[in-house]
């Protein structure tokens, strides 16, 4: 029987009988459907990538406001076709880890404040042009130079000087840094030709697809670049349509208009897994929705009342309602497990009573004022009444303050005391505390300041050696845990879904959603 | 003819003047709504010098009067402008969403206004008997749902579970076949249908009931003409004034106001564009958008007139 299974299941794979076939013979054989279903897609990924088709995959949060300037990027959709046409210098391994693209090596000095890029050999631009090192290096220039206006001002903010060596570019930070090869995956940095500064829209980068058709908003089509030099990209074509609605994007993929989506919404994707042909996929990463408080400020000065605002969070309830399980509960520091230098403290419980007692403690009897809108993250307001009523049954009033979500990220956050937010989160440690926890940062948004904090945070980039690391970043956690004004319930998980038209899906790849957005170009037809 | 010629004139003149205050009303509008376009482009992600550094580049440092009277010189010498956001150029843009959103509003049109005026003349036809009530009971239930419910009822029920259109609207193509494109536009278009139904519907009813009433209809039953014949021939043509003037509106709605259908179900019309721009606060785009709004509103609701004057004969030969 098992033989007969076996023939059944590669001819499935093989296209010569369907899976609806498939999985009715194997019944017959005495198999249930799910255990039939399960070894096909195990044969079909056994059988490895198969060339060729079309890819169509459904995303949120494109706008016809978008631009291809790589430097604009600011969403899933830019970001997903940036990574079609162009690459950066580096790029994150799944396993963790970081690995060559544009750059074929790279080394740091000895004191990590030099860093040295190799560029690939023979490689070209899709206009046919080669890529040489003064391209790369202008890249890097146009991101990081005055008048930029480039999302990626704030990492490059450490580099002193970009400069080449023959095929080598040569970047020179302010001082160590050992995550720098990190900051280059950043998806800002593609390599364009002369640093992409005459024609930053000109879509044209060393990918493995070429732009066919842009109608900004709306789809990109993409067709395989012939002379890309790696093996990245199954499909010949793959089409990229923006779908915003989440019902549409559901019902799109339901009916087989498109073959993956993005962004299921939490409370439906247990339904949406249900059906026979689709299969939801999560990724555990680094995104956090919060609550921050400016810890400079009346009446979250008074550390007392920071902490009757985080024992009297019910973080697994936030994780069951507002994430619908999909997600994991936060301790009040924004590094989960997802993080390569991650050392797990006691969790913080909820805790009605201690909550209580700092309350008391804190002699203030005020009600606190927490602003929300449903732009901050989804479910925001729902998450805000549940605070609410979690602190009221230790006796701390709050009261919640909707805000609109036009002007939210100008007006609310970043400026009021205290408010509801998210963070998509950062690919290490130090790029995370240095964007948001350090005392210096633009985006110092629970106005942290702590001497001790700062030093760590400075002296880690500088350490090579990874136990040292891991203890210091340890600490920092432990800092921010009990000293910061961050209130970190929970971390989302990726929701993404594909049918069962195509195949190849990896589960938490480098802890980003779709696969690190790689997923149109490693899956394949099935 | 002359004073149809006049009406004509002075209508114009006057929907001119509109647009031009429409525009200032939305300029001010878009000025004092939170944020700018800067912010809005970098978004979170948004450091001070890069903010300072794109407001320079878009020329967001000069006063609004300033940039309203920039516009409106581009607007007389016929330059929309280019969108500070994406640098398109707005006369193009505008021109591909305009024809998706035409093409939408056509089809639904077509289909939405002989039905409502035949639905109006069946239910006078059976007046306060179980046709008049069904009819009256489906069309006001279907406008009284919120459209955007509709929509994902449809888009379940015909599109995902029986399959018979794509529940989406995102095959749709400028450059596919009609039928393709019919196909692609099915649900939205049933939608639309549902949505203006009832009240041209119901004006059609009332305003022909009314007719109802007169002597000489009196006079067409007591000829022994058969019912369906009084009313299209002789009640309907008097009360083609009220009528046409609801369809002009509702056709208005069908190019103005079907944002929400089309973000539903994802079709690149001008409303999802407009709304796009609105969240940017890229104000060339919202101002060339309203004045495209506000043009086919007026021109409506100006052909809507004439209509009603050509249809009243002491109107056409006033002493």
């Amino acid at each position: 029987m098992n033989d007969h299974l076996r023939y059944l299941a590669g001819r499935a794979s093989a296209g010569l009988i369907t899976r609806r076939e498939f999985v009715g013979r194997a019944a017959a054989l005495g198999l249930t459907a799910t255990a039939a279903n399960l070894m096909l897609s195990q044969r079909v990924l056994a059988d490895g990538p198969k060339k060729g088709g079309t890819i169509r995959i459904g995303v949120q949060g494109g706008s016809t406001t978008d631009s291809l300037d790589p430097a604009l990027a600011a969403n899933q959709v830019p970001l997903l076709v940036g990574r079609l046409w162009g690459e950066p210098l580096v790029e994150l391994k799944d396993g963790g880890g970081v690995e060559g693209k544009v750059a074929e090596s790279f080394e740091g000095s000895a004191d990590a404040s030099v860093w040295r890029f190799k560029i690939r050999n023979g490689i070209t631009f899709s206009n046919g042009q080669s890529v040489t090192a003064e391209d790369a290096a202008k890249s890097l220039q146009r991101h990081s130079n005055e008048d930029a206006k480039s999302g990626a001002l704030g990492i490059m903010r450490s580099v002193k000087n970009v400069t080449t060596d023959g095929d080598t570019v040569v970047v020179e930070l302010d001082g160590p840094n050992a995550d720098l090869p990190y900051l280059m995956a950043d998806y800002h940095l593609l390599i364009q030709p002369g640093g992409g500064m005459e024609d930053p829209t000109a879509a044209i980068g060393t990918g493995p697809y070429i732009l066919k058709e842009v109608d900004m908003g709306v789809r990109f089509i993409a067709e395989k670049n012939p002379n890309y030099w790696g093996d990245l990209g199954n499909a010949d074509v793959i089409e990229v349509i923006v779908i915003n609605d989440n019902t549409a994007r559901v019902a799109a993929l339901q009916s087989g208009q498109v073959d993956i989506i993005d962004r299921v919404p939490p409370r439906t994707a247990g339904l949406v897994n249900r059906a026979p042909n689709i299969t939801v996929s999560t990724t555990a990463g680094p995104g956090h929705y919060v609550f921050i408080a400016h810890v400079n400020t009346a009446p979250f000065n008074n550390q007392d009342v920071m902490m009757a605002l985080k024992w009297g969070m019910n973080r697994q309830e936030m994780v069951d309602k507002i994430l619908s399980g999909y997600g994991s509960v936060g301790n009040d520091t924004p590094i989960s497990s997802a993080y390569p230098y991650f050392t797990e403290f006691e969790q913080r419980e909820y805790d009605p009573d201690k909550a209580a007692f700092h309350w008391k403690k804190s002699g203030y009897d005020q009600p606190i004022l927490l602003r929300t809108s449903e732009n901050s993250f989804p479910g925001a307001p729902d998450a805000a009444a549940l605070f609410q009523q979690s602190l009221q049954a230790a006796g701390i009033p709050m009261e919640i303050k909707r805000e609109p979500n036009d002007g939210y990220w100008s007006e609310v956050w970043n400026s009021k005391p205290f408010c509801t937010s998210y963070w998509g989160g950062r690919p290490t440690q130090d790029q995370m505390f240095s964007t948001a926890y350090l005392s210096s940062a633009d985006w110092n948004d629970t106005r942290f300041n702590v001497p001790r904090f700062d030093e760590l945070l400075v002296s880690a980039r500088a350490e090579l050696d990874d136990v040292k690391r891991t203890d210091m970043y340890a600490e920092m956690g432990m800092i921010l845990r009990d000293q910061g004004g961050l209130i970190c319930p929970m971390f989302n998980d990726f929701i993404d879904a594909h049918t069962d038209r195509v195949a190849g899906w990896v589960d938490g790849a480098a802890g980003f959603a779709l696969m690190n957005s790689y997923a149109p170009m490693k899956m394949w037809v099935a | 003819m002359s004073p149809i010629v006049k009406l004509l004139a002075q209508r114009i003149a006057l929907g001119l003047l509109l647009l031009f205050l429409v525009s200032i009303l939305i300029f001010a509008g878009t000025i004092v709504l939170p944020g700018d376009v800067a912010q809005s482009i970098l978004g979170q992600s948004a450091t001070p010098e890069a903010l300072a550094n794109l407001r320079a580049e878009l020329g967001l440092d000069e006063p609004p009067v300033a940039r309203y009277f920039n516009w409106l010189f581009g607007v007389f010498q016929g330059d929309l402008g280019t969108a500070l956001t994406s640098g398109q150029d707005i006369a193009t843009a505008i021109g591909k969403r305009l024809g998706n959103t035409l093409f939408l509003a056509f089809w639904a049109a077509i289909i939405a206004v002989p039905l409502a005026i035949f639905l109006g003349l069946l239910a006078v036809r059976y007046r306060e008997r179980w046709p008049d009530k069904l009819i009256s009971a489906v069309t006001l239930a279907s406008i009284s749902v919120p459209e955007f419910l509709i929509g994902y009822i449809l888009m379940f029920f015909i599109g995902v579970k029986l399959g018979w259109f794509p529940p989406t609207a995102i095959s749709y193509r400028p450059d596919a076949d009609l039928l393709t494109k019919l196909s692609a536009v099915a649900l939205p278009i049933a939608v639309l249908t549902l949505v203006v139904l009832a009240h041209m519907m119901r004006m059609t009813r009332a305003a022909i009931l009314n007719v109802m009433q007169s002597a000489y209809i009196e006079t067409a039953e007591l000829k022994g003409l058969r019912m369906f014949t009084i009313i299209w021939r002789h009640a309907f043509p008097n009360s083609v004034a009220p009528v046409v003037n609801v369809v002009m509106l509702n056709l208005a709605y069908l190019v103005v106001g079907v944002v929400v259908v089309e973000v539903v179900f994802v079709y690149p019309g001008m409303g999802g564009y407009l709304v796009d721009h609105v969240s940017k606060r890229d104000i060339p785009v919202v101002q060339a958008c309203g004045l495209i709004f506000a043009a086919v509103y007026i021109g409506l609701n100006l052909i809507a007139d004439v209509v009603s004057i050509l249809a009243n004969p002491r109107l056409r030969h006033p002493k």
